[in-house]
């Protein structure tokens, strides 16, 4: 059994093995409480599977992961959100079919039985909580609106406005700024920077100038296994890190 | 669209309005299947065509199920008449045993058991059948029996994230062993020939003319209430957490919901919907067999659900209808084209018009209203109800 530890997230020794294939290789990482973590390597390092482990879609060979001290390797995925861990996958996955007001409603963390939702109703609570994430995610003007009719910069955000209205004391985001726009890179930027203040976040991403600007630590994965951690400068200048990842 | 902020300060009958019918095209649309089904129908059709419609709208009980369970929440059904027979034959055997009293079945060696029974050595009812001696228990067993067979059929498979094609067979194969099983459980449960000879309810004879009428219009409200109570639960966050589970399982899963049990509950509704439409099958037609139940007629019912537009529970009645409607008009005049023309228009369908009847209606003849409304300035309200009348006339 590990020992209990301060940190928010202990990961320890956890290790994932397809047929054989480790992807994530007996890593070991911690994350502090309000801490801003970014994950970068190159593709097929693990970092996506590493999400993955944490938020129970794929089951870990050996290892733990302890959230608060409580281990999550054998809960469920709801389990595990109730626990308090969002996630936004690498993709944009929102509900297309759906407006963004009824996107935002569904992640709303009430009556997620059958019966709960059966009797859930709209209270002013709930539509002001929604209002107000979707300022935080400029699309204040948009919450009626098909969500398959936003762009795909409106869909990350969009997506991101879930985990918000979820309010999780984790938030982990798989490559939130890809395929935005300049402009939509700097909002989104800020956005996080906001959200941070109040709650841990890890992000995997690529985009270096994205990373620059937001991170606090930076964690470089290569082979399923933890090639360096620390600053981004120190990162940065490490001659094994910039063979295999930033050379490219 | 609703706006969010009026529906929280709304009173009460205003929610249910919105809940039921959204808005007021929504109730037009249900105000006119109701006139449709309960006046129009009455009053052109001969009582023998009145009474092969009601067989009709029962089979619009299991293509409203599958509205449910299939097109709104994506698990594809194909062994609908599993359920659909669970009512049939809860009703069936409770007419069998009134209808076999020990006057009437004197002549039996054992007197006051089912004919079939007598025929095949049984020589005691059967402790299952005692239920089906009180109208009570029968009618609770057509609500309860199918969700708990739905519940007993789905939960393994559920938790397990089986689901999609998978499922669908299973489904399937599941349908074939209750035929099996009644085929070969003769002594119990009628075999092949299914549950005949059924006279009477509580002492009312069911085979007249007036029995048909009043049969049908029963039929016909309680297809009514299933739409309602369908409507009712896909306007709540449920309605919209089927969705999506539909179309982004991952998504709903990470937003803290256990999948599972949304999927066994809107199995389940579904499974005790399509009952409903069995039981009154068996009444208003008089008998009940494996063959109205097994593979074909669970496929049967997929297609008039795909026909009326599967995520539209009006589109199922109407869909229902008019496969029917075909099937006898053809069959009479052509029989052996039929089959032939029916796989036609079930490729054409799946092919070009993946929201049904009720995809023709919101793509092409509401925008078509839209433009000559726009010209003519007529009130919102007339003129989508001639139109849909139209489509029903088809
Ligand atoms: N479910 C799976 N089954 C088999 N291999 C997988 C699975 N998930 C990921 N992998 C493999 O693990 C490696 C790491 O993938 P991933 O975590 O997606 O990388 P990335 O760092 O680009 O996000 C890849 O080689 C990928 O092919
Ligand atoms: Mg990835």
């Amino acid at each position: 059994m590990p020992s209990n530890t301060d940190y928010l997230l202990a990961i320890e020794d956890l290790t994932v093995s397809f047929d054989g294939f480790k992807a994530v290789d007996e890593l070991t990482l911690y994350v502090d409480k309000g801490e801003l973590r970014v994950i970068i390597g190159p593709n097929g390092a693990g970092k996506t599977t590493v999400l993955d482990l944490i938020s129970g879609k794929t089951r870990a060979s050996s290892g733990s992961i302890r959230y608060n001290n409580v281990e999550l390797t054998s809960m469920r995925e709801h389990e595990i959100v109730r626990a308090g861990i969002g996630r936004k996958f690498q993709t944009p996955s929102i509900y297309e079919k759906l407006s963004v007001y009824e996107n935002l409603e569904i992640s709303y963390p009430w009556g997620r039985t059958v019966f709960g939702s059966l009797k859930f109703t709209r209270t002013k609570q709930v539509i002001d909580r929604i209002q107000d994430v979707a300022q935080q995610i400029f699309l204040s003007d948009m919450l009626e609106t098909q969500a398959e009719l936003l762009s795909h910069g409106q869909k990350q955000w969009l997506e991101i406005g879930m985990l918000l209205v979820q309010n999780p004391e984790l938030i982990m985001l798989d490559e939130p700024v890809a395929g935005m726009t300049a402009k939509e890179r700097e909002a989104t930027a800020a956005l996080l920077e906001k959200i941070a203040k109040e709650r841990s976040i890890i992000i995997i991403e690529h985009d270096m100038d994205f990373v620059a600007k937001i991170a606090d630590q930076v964690t470089v994965l290569h082979l399923g296994k933890i090639l360096k951690q620390g600053s981004m400068d120190e990162v940065r200048d490490d001659p094994v890190v910039q063979e295999v990842y930033l050379g490219h | 669209m609703i706006n969010p902020i009026n529906q929280a300060e709304s009173s009460f009958g205003k929610v249910l309005y919105e809940r039921l019918f959204k808005n007021k095209e929504g109730l037009i649309a249900f105000a006119i299947l109701a006139f449709v089904i309960l006046i129009i129908f009455p009053t052109v059709l001969s009582p023998f065509r009145l009474n092969l419609t009601g067989k009709y709208l029962c089979y619009a009980f299991a293509a409203v199920g599958l509205v449910m369970c299939w097109g709104n929440a994506g698990i594809l059904c194909l062994g609908q008449g599993l359920f659909f027979g669970a009512g049939g034959y809860c009703m069936a055997m409770f007419l069998k045993l009134e209808a076999s009293d020990p006057e009437s079945t004197a002549i039996q060696s054992t007197p006051g058991i089912p004919d079939f029974m007598d025929w095949n050595q049984v020589t005691e009812l059967p402790w299952f059948w005692n239920p089906f001696k009180s109208l009570p228990l029968t009618i609770a067993l057509i609500i309860t029996l199918p969700a708990l067979l739905a519940y007993i059929l789905s939960v393994f498979y559920f938790k397990g994230r089986v689901s999609g094609v998978v499922f669908a067979i299973l489904t399937q194969s599941m349908v074939a062993c209750l035929w099996y099983f009644i085929v070969g459980n003769q002594g119990y449960f009628g075999g092949i020939n299914g549950i005949t000879d059924l006279k009477t309810l509580k002492g009312w004879d069911i085979r007249t003319e007036d029995a048909h009428y009043l049969l049908y219009y029963l039929c016909c409200f309680l297809l009514l209430f299933c739409i309602l109570l369908s409507r009712y639960i896909l306007s709540t966050r449920l309605g919209r957490v089927l969705i999506a589970q539909r179309d982004k399982e991952m998504r709903v899963r990470f937003s803290g919901y256990n999948i599972t049990s949304f999927r066994i509950f809107i199995f389940c509704f579904a499974a005790v919907v399509s009952s409903i439409g069995g039981a009154m099958f068996t009444l208003q037609v008089g008998f009940m067999s494996p063959n109205l139940i097994g593979i074909v007629p669970s496929i049967d019912m997929v297609i008039f659900t795909a026909v009326g537009g599967r995520e539209s529970l009006l589109g199922a009645v109407y869909g229902a209808l008019a496969v029917n409607a075909a099937k006898t008009a053809f069959s009479e005049a052509y029989a052996a084209q039929w089959l032939f023309f029916y796989g036609a228009t079930f490729i054409v369908i799946v092919l070009y018009l993946p929201k049904g009847l009720a995809g023709i209606y919101h793509d092409h003849i509401k925008k078509w209203i839209g433009k000559s409304m726009s010209s003519s300035k007529n009130n919102d309200g007339e003129t989508p109800a001639l139109v849909t009348e139209e489509k029903n006339a088809e």
